[in-house]
């Protein structure tokens, strides 16, 4: 197959065209903002709808109420429009109405900066709004992967009635890297026969709604919820394990540090440390089981995780998965700032120290 | 074999497309590629630079911080670079704008005359051109006629009429080493 070189970005927005995204709403903010701008010129060249919207809050309103008219709709943006877009996110959830949502993570809090930054993992991954809900949230570490789960993400969305979000670093989206335009996975997916697209001849309308004034209501509203993020969490998990079977340190990192994390795991080898990396590639469902066990072999003796983020954000699901089986080391960056191969390695090197 | 390029300059001096082009080309000849650009303020008027990585291994990270050449447009990357360049590493330079000289004794240094061979071409924009040939030249990472066809290809249509200026342009730069 024919091998292309993509901008993340732009290779986001053929993705979801691709994937028969009809409608698009958005607004401009970097490094995401090639984003709107493919989908501007392009989109409506397939039949779909694109609005600039004139804020974040419109453009997220505007995908619930495409979705709840069955339509396939997506908005992007980067992490300060992405804290304006979490009540119509929850909403979304609320209503259960399939979108897929793009976070080209920058660095926070605030404004913060338009470098690359994964501030925004708990945000992303407890639900940013209020109540109780979950959104499957993939984490591509390059190009291909980007596009490849963009278009995935419609049929997740569909497939649960739900919100699907797709976090990347401003790295990812800027940079440029061959990719093939292989066929995705497709699913069986359900008839919207939810969908408020218009009576005709149906018996009963249909109500696009989130509010439960009823507690008892709300209450089993929840528990269905419930029943279908355990669906999500039982078939949805993705992670990828890479030289990890005689690995006594093990590093753990998504987006752009596991990319770094692998050039670290060349040097390493070649020095004699045997380290290997563990790469959630859905944050939500997080592979609790898969690291769990992962801890639990004799050969694991160190863990580190690697983020950019200066507090360290996945590290509590990487804590709660280890469970306290093995010491957990961390390095990170925030506000643009990458970690280095070199800060990596000394950092395995460090951590295996210790436990040595 | 594994090359790490940061290619700098001024924002318009054309250095973002010596690395699409490097890239391009690296994809074509069935290599592994990134091309990850700087972002932000600097890119309107101040210094813009990105890095390329070519690689016959899938491409770990697409950022480093010493890169195996530097290929330096205007002064203030010269200034920015030098210092992490990878021992044994060597360093583009267009000498119509940059008048410093590379300070390291480690390193190789081509000073190429960009700005004036693109001028004697017929048009000042290809200057980015002619560093691409010495690139191509100098490291020989890259087979000439890749890069020839993927200019064909890039001006196809009507703006064929550009083709011939530009592969002038990769011809002379390539004559400078």
């Amino acid at each position: 197959m024919q091998k292309e070189l993509w901008k993340g970005n732009e290779a986001i927005a053929e993705a979801a065209i691709r994937a028969g995204c009809d409608c698009f709403f958005g607004y401009p903010i970097t490094p995401q903002s090639e984003v709107p701008e493919y989908m501007s010129v392009h989109l409506p060249e397939h039949g779909g709808v694109f609005v600039q919207s004139e804020s974040e809050v419109a453009a997220i309103n505007m995908v619930y109420g495409a979705a709840g008219s069955g339509m396939r709709a997506m908005t992007s943006s980067s992490s300060p429009g992405i804290s304006l877009k979490q009540e119509g996110i929850t909403y979304l959830a609320g209503a259960e109405l399939p979108c897929v949502i793009i976070n080209c993570m920058r660095g926070g809090p605030g404004l913060g900066t338009i470098q690359p930054s994964q501030g925004d993992y708990f945000q992303a991954t407890r639900g940013g709004g209020n109540g109780d809900y979950r959104t499957v949230v993939l984490a591509p570490s390059n190009v291909q992967e980007t596009v490849d789960f963009v278009q995935e993400a419609f049929d997740i969305a569909d497939q649960y009635r739900n919100p699907v979000m797709v976090v990347c670093d401003g790295l990812i989206g800027q940079m440029m890297e061959p990719i093939e335009w292989h066929p995705v996975p497709k699913r069986d997916l359900p008839p919207k026969d939810w969908a408020a697209s218009g009576r005709k001849d149906r018996d009963h309308h249909n109500v696009i709604n989130s509010l439960y004034m009823d507690p008892v209501v709300c209450d089993r509203h929840n528990d269905h919820l419930a029943e279908k993020y355990a669906e999500m969490e039982k078939n949805e998990v993705r992670w990828e394990e890479v030289e990890c079977e005689d690995a006594e340190l093990v590093i753990t990192a998504y987006g752009t540090p596991a990319r770094i994390a692998l050039t670290a795991l060349e040097t390493l080898r070649a020095n004699g440390i045997k380290a290997g990396l563990f790469r959630p590639i859905t944050l939500w469902p997080f592979p609790e089981k898969a690291l769990h066990e992962l801890a639990a072999k004799e050969h694991v003796k160190a863990f580190l995780d690697v983020e950019m983020s200066s507090t360290g954000q996945m590290i509590d699901d990487v804590r709660l998965a280890v469970e306290g089986q093995k010491p957990i080391s961390y390095l990170g960056h925030a506000g643009g700032v990458m970690p280095t191969v070199e800060e990596m390695i000394e950092s395995a090197k460090k951590a295996l120290k210790e436990v040595k | 074999m594994k090359k790490e390029i940061i290619i700098s300059g001024f924002g318009g001096q054309g250095g973002l497309a010596i690395g699409k082009n490097l890239a391009e080309a690296g994809m074509d000849e069935g290599l592994n590629v990134t091309w990850a650009p700087s972002y932000g303020p600097e890119m309107r008027g101040g210094t813009a630079n990105c890095s390329v990585v070519l690689s016959d291994k899938p491409v770990g990270s697409p950022v480093f911080a010493h890169p195996t050449e530097l290929i330096a447009l205007n002064e203030p990357s010269l200034e920015k670079f030098e210092a992490g360049v990878q021992s044994g590493g060597t360093v583009f330079i267009n000498s119509d704008v940059v008048t410093d000289k590379v300070t390291r004794p480690d390193l190789t240094a081509y000073y190429i005359a960009c700005s004036k061979i693109a001028e004697e071409v017929g048009n000042p924009k290809v200057s980015n051109m002619v560093m691409l040939g010495a690139y191509v030249a100098a490291t020989k990472v890259l087979n000439p006629e890749t890069i020839e066809k993927m200019i064909q290809e890039m001006f196809a249509g009507p703006k064929a009429k550009f083709i011939p200026l530009n592969i002038e342009a990769f011809r002379r730069g390539m004559a400078c080493i």
